[in-house]
């Protein structure tokens, strides 16, 4: 680029009226080797801007991701100590049925043999009716 | 808003705000620990981002306020911010020797301009942020911005040349 066009740019760019990308230009020309003489003290200026923009952060940014994992595993806790007192509750009511069917069951054993030594009185009344009529007692 | 979603848009400005901390906090350390604050800052709210239209004008106007006040502090503490960490980097050898003593000696002119000029040249000589996009971060009109601009500009000029002509009678 021309000398004139530079330095016209130059004189814009302390009036700050230069645009980016005329800045862009001045910045390209005064990073090349061949600035001349009389501009050559703008050049560390230019240089200094330049070298600015390579400065890059080195630190990681140290998010949380891991924030809420506390919370998830207490609720899976909570959860699964409520359905283990549940189960076993459960369990023990099952229990407690299963209890009381057997007893049903012997309950129900019982009551029938004792129905069937019941039916078995009924001959010993028949006994008694005929034994009445052969043996007449002293109050008939 | 995920994790990968946040980083993805945190990290195309996550240097210049680093850098823009640095140009006002001077040390490396210091820079890192406001850019690391002001994200996770920008974390805490990040069900919010999605309702700005500009997270980067947002991130960087954060990152500013963060380091004013730092230094406000650091007045207040009577603590002096001494930078030893000045290095250009990415310069072939020789150009690094010619102009490593005139360019750390833009960086102490830099020095001593006000806060504010100091932010508007980083943003506009360093990041090439427009007219407008400054006006988010330092919540000045335009016009403003230029007049301080070129005030900022002609004052390392004049600094410069003040030293060449030294240099030269």
């Amino acid at each position: 680029m021309e000398l004139a066009n530079i330095e016209k740019l130059l004189e814009k760019y302390f009036e700050a009226t230069t645009t980016v990308q005329e800045e862009q230009e001045l910045q390209a020309y005064f990073s090349q080797d061949n600035v001349a003489p009389h501009l050559q003290e703008y050049q560390s200026m230019f240089q200094y801007f330049t070298d600015l923009k390579t400065e890059k952060s080195t630190r990681n940014v140290p998010l949380q991701p891991r924030k809420n994992y506390l919370k998830w595993i207490s609720v899976a806790a909570v959860f699964i100590l409520t359905t283990s007192l549940f189960i076993n509750e459960w369990n023990k009511q099952r229990k407690a049925e299963e209890t009381l069917a057997d007893f049903k069951m012997a309950m129900s054993l019982v009551s029938e043999n004792f129905n069937t030594g019941a039916s078995h009185i009924n001959y010993l009344t028949q006994f008694e009716e005929t034994k009445n009529k052969i043996f007449i007692t002293k109050n008939n | 808003m995920k994790q990968a979603e946040f980083l993805r848009t945190v990290l195309p400005f996550k240097d210049k705000l680093y850098r823009l901390a640095k140009r006002l906090l001077v040390s490396n350390e210091e820079a890192e620990d406001a850019t690391q604050e002001v994200l996770m800052k920008l974390w805490s709210k990040k069900s919010k981002i999605e309702a700005y239209n500009n997270v980067e004008a947002f991130a960087m106007t954060m990152t500013k306020n963060y380091c004013l006040d730092k230094l406000k502090s650091k007045q207040a503490g009577n603590l002096k911010l001494v930078h030893s960490n000045y290095r250009d980097e990415n310069t072939s050898l020789q150009r690094e020797v010619e102009l490593k003593d005139s360019v750390s000696f833009v960086h102490e002119i830099m020095e001593q301009l006000p806060e504010q000029q100091k932010i508007i040249i980083q943003l506009r000589d360093v990041e090439q942020y427009d007219f407008d996009e400054i006006a988010k971060v330092v919540n000045m009109n335009p016009t403003a911005i230029r007049v301080a601009l070129s005030r900022a500009r002609k004052y390392i000029r004049q600094e410069l040349v003040k030293k060449h002509n030294y240099g030269v009678s």
